[in-house]
């Protein structure tokens, strides 16, 4: 029998689940209001999913184009977004991020700098102006050291190798969460007010992608678990370009920097196809031809952008169109060729990662010859539905932020947006989670029951006799969803892929990890994969309900943006018979104000006969 | 083109362990985090290993492939001959925990040692100004990603007593405090502590951190020698010594 008094307990006032960048920020601000705050992390400090980011952090300083402000950034964000995303969200992004970029720089971080040394800017995809703060192509590493390195005078308890299993409530208010260190195998109970879930996406559900391991979505079903709204689980970012080719590198992320930097995508008769796919939306802001496109990247203001430039989902659409089309590269590809548009040494400072993964991984230089490159799953924009300002859940004290909420980057994700994100929600997730715990009443107690029997599912996963091998488990998932839940999706198939998620989840309650509970990674591959299919039920219903085809979702049966669906998101929770429930609820409009800033002209923006009285 | 190989694997703990053999097949442009992989779900579910970007980024999968210091996702398998066995055993400087993880966390405690950064004013428009020429040096030492494979192959950490002293942080912590030392905006003195708490001198510049380090930098060259000079300029510089027993 198990005796709960004999589990490890760990007391702070807010506890983090996450060490990328938007737990590390939200720690960082806890800390600074007095709390006690712990960060769990699954890996090592300083390891987390956000030291792969490689372009860069969208703020819009204006440091090299000084045309550019927040109207101009949030407009971006929401034609990137195909205006689904939650208008607050996107101005406080928008607002906030050059204050964020300017606090890193005061925590140490070395950004790229212009030749008057401010902090240096480049172009992407989707933003009108060079935005993007960057460190050559190794942006994310900066960002996670710099708050790395400013975490560990602040006071903070890093947990380090320890996964979160379970929220665990008094009544509605968070209590605490379960979890185990992934040395030992040993439980622990973490009591406190307020966890704050900065647990990322779910991308290892699919066999392309350019997520790690730790991409099981935990704390997305974690909260589902216990009770909280999701959202917009439809839109899973196909970044278009990942490596294709030896296989075993299949899906690792060819930074879009490269594109900002001038790269062109061609296709195998040597034609820069992107020019054909460029969409009504942005037609009139994107350059018709390769002499235009070729101006605007010497600078000329005059020039509109390249069409490679274009957001990720239709730049991805477009590799995707050209693959079919038989115009791939030898390996299932395209081509993006930057070893004819800069000399090699300009391309070795600029794009220093790229370059040396090339190199080591699929033996090319990419300054002699082109990459092949393919959409690989890279992110998701759906996630914990929270309150813009605060970051809280629907559930009392339970707080997110960074890639594991939805809202912020509505149908699509621009390139970028992700860093920002991280570090604006995270300060502004801490600040909520300060601001609850200092009006909460009575603390809340950890209820016994819920422990033991989260306890009990785990362990019986070692304790059978046998079962079912977790790794093959997760192969099996990954075939459903490349299968069913791609790129491009239709009604019967995504049917039938939730019939084989029903499928995966009976044999998950069968899983069988030989050995002990020390440091084994087939446990943990069985305890992740129970988060796993619950992102992965919940992407492939909402992707059923949702019947348009809008930014990263794409439904052949339903093709095109409906006018209905702008105004409705796809919302799911857990019924009180454990099944998911998925809900078309409707968005409430936008403030006038930046609805207009949304629509407005670029040329009306900039003049000021748009949004003038914004502030 | 598939080919069967062999790997032989240490398995074990903190009480004992040893070799254990493994035929698997092996496809083309794998690395040997691949193989590991393939070992872990077809053969040996528990094997311990620690792994995350895959791409040479984050610095997880540090252990010794034949007897090297190596990050296992960035050695190809077509590095070695065809008919060669593929030894991999965890670290060797830090304590095992089991099969090929290794208890770093020595290296978090000095990393907390470190006093933190400490940035001048800002300019009165509010921004800072650095110039790139003056950064370059600073963000190659920023490039690290804490693989310790550096830590690793050092022989004053690997022979225990600087580690168990505390008195050589080693060369991933000396080229942390480099890169605050030479950062345009800091202001901290760390100099007397690079000598008295964080082991300068104890470096004999054998540059075997250098060899071994995946982002290519110039641990002993760039950062480690610059700092030794500075401790000199600073307390064994004659002029200096005289300038201070004169004007205090």
């Amino acid at each position: 029998m198990l005796n709960v008094s004999e589990i490890q307990t760990i007391d702070h006032d807010v506890l983090v689940v996450g060490a990328g960048g938007a737990g590390l920020r939200a720690a960082i601000e806890c800390s600074a209001r007095k709390l006690s705050t712990g960060v769990v992390s699954k890996s090592l400090l300083g390891k987390a999913h956000t030291v792969m980011a490689e372009g860069g952090m969208a703020a819009a300083m204006g440091n090299v184009d000084q045309r550019d402000n927040w109207k101009v950034h949030f407009r971006d964000t929401m034609r990137g977004g195909k205006f689904l995303n939650d208008w607050r969200m996107a101005e406080l992004h928008a607002k906030h991020a050059p204050a964020r970029v300017h606090e890193l720089e005061e925590w140490g971080a070395v950004f790229d700098r212009t030749k008057e040394g401010l902090i240096s800017q480049r172009n992407f995809g989707g933003h009108r102006y060079p935005r993007l703060a960057h460190v050559g192509d190794r942006t994310g590493l900066e960002l996670i050291r710099t708050l790395q390195d400013h975490g560990v005078h602040s006071g903070i308890s890093f947990h380090m190798e320890c996964t979160g299993l379970e929220i665990l409530k008094d009544g509605d208010r968070v209590a605490g969460l379960l979890g185990y260190w992934r040395e030992t195998g040993r439980f622990v109970i973490f009591r406190c007010k307020a966890v704050i879930l900065a647990t990322g996406g779910g991308g290892k559900a699919w066999p392309v992608t350019s997520n790690s391991w730790e991409y099981t979505g935990d704390g997305t079903a974690m909260a589902y678990n216990a009770g909280a709204e999701l959202m917009d689980l439809e839109f899973t970012q196909f970044h278009p370009t990942g490596m294709v080719w030896p296989l075993s590198v299949r899906g690792i992320l060819v930074t879009e920097g490269v594109r900002g930097d001038g790269g062109v995508l061609k296709n195998n008769k040597g034609e820069r196809f992107m020019f054909n796919y460029i969409s009504e939306r942005f037609a009139p802001e994107t350059a018709a031809t390769v002499e235009e496109a070729d101006r605007w990247l010497k600078g000329d203001k005059t020039a509109r952008r390249p069409p490679e430039l274009l957001t990720r989902d239709e730049v991805a659409r477009a590799i995707t169109a050209e693959v079919k089309a038989g115009r791939g590269s030898p390996h299932g590809g395209v081509f993006l060729d930057i070893a004819s548009r800069l000399p090699a040494d300009v391309i070795k400072k600029k794009l220093p990662s790229m370059y040396h993964q090339f190199i080591e991984l699929a033996e090319v230089d990419i300054t002699k010859e082109p990459m092949e490159v393919g959409p690989t799953l890279h992110y998701f924009m759906g996630g914990i539905k929270v309150d813009a300002d605060s970051q809280m859940s629907s559930v009392p004290g339970l707080f997110g932020a960074g890639e594991c909420t939805a809202g912020m980057h509505g149908a699509n994700r621009l390139g970028g947006n992700s860093l920002s994100d991280l570090v604006v929600f995270g300060k502004l997730a801490g600040e909520g989670a300060a601001n609850y715990i200092e009006k909460l009443g009575t603390p809340p107690k950890v209820p016994d029951a819920h422990v033991t029997s989260a306890v009990r599912a785990a362990t019986d996963i070692l304790n059978r006799e046998s079962g079912a091998n977790p790794y093959l488990l997760h192969e099996k998932l990954q075939e459903t969803m490349a299968k069913g839940v791609g790129i491009v999706r239709v009604k019967e198939e995504l049917e039938q892929a939730i019939a084989e998620i029903e499928a995966h989840k009976k044999e998950a309650e069968t899983l069988k990890a030989p050995g002990a509970s020390q440091y084994n990674p087939g446990w943990h591959e069985a305890l992740a994969m129970r988060s796993l299919l619950v992102t992965s039920e919940a992407v492939a219903r909402c992707a059923l309900m949702r019947e348009e085809s809008r930014g990263a979702h794409t439904r052949l049966d339903h093709p095109g943006e409906s006018k209905e669906w702008v105004n409705f998101n796809c919302v799911v929770t857990r019924g009180p018979d454990g099944a998911m429930r998925v809900e078309k609820r409707p968005r409430p409009p936008g403030p006038a104000g930046l609805v207009a800033i949304a629509n407005a002209k670029i040329e009306d923006l900039e003049s000021g006969a748009v949004g003038a009285d914004a502030k | 083109m598939a080919t069967t190989r062999t790997f032989r694997i240490w398995r074990g703990d903190a009480r004992g362990g040893g070799f254990e053999q493994f035929e698997i097949q092996v496809d083309e442009g794998m690395v040997v985090l691949d193989v590991l992989h393939r070992i872990q779900a077809q053969q040996a579910n528990d094997l311990a290993l620690r792994w995350n970007c895959k791409a040479g980024k984050c610095g997880s999968c540090s252990m010794e492939i034949n007897g090297k210091p190596k990050l296992a996702c960035m050695t190809r398998m077509n590095s070695f001959a065809e008919s060669e066995t593929i030894t991999v055993q965890p670290l060797k400087t830090f304590p095992v925990m089991k099969d090929l993880v290794t208890d770093v966390s020595w290296n978090y405690a000095q990393n907390k040692r470190i006093p933190k950064f400490q940035p001048r004013p800002r300019d009165p428009d509010g921004a800072y100004r650095m110039y790139q020429e003056d950064v370059d040096r600073v963000q190659e030492f920023r490039k690290c990603i804490e693989c310790y494979l550096c830590q690793d192959v050092c022989h004053v950490l690997r022979d225990r007593h600087g580690r168990e002293q505390n008195t050589f942080v080693g060369p991933r912590f000396l080229i942390r405090l480099a890169s605050l030392e030479m950062h345009p905006l800091d202001t901290a003195d760390r100099i007397p502590a690079v000598r008295d708490e964080f082991g300068s001198g104890m470096c004999n510049i054998t540059k075997c951190c250098t060899e071994v380090c995946p982002e290519h930098i110039h641990i002993t060259d760039n950062g480690i020698i610059p700092l030794k000079e500075r401790v000199v300029d600073r307390f064994y510089d004659p002029i200096a010594m005289l300038m201070r027993k004169i004007f205090g």
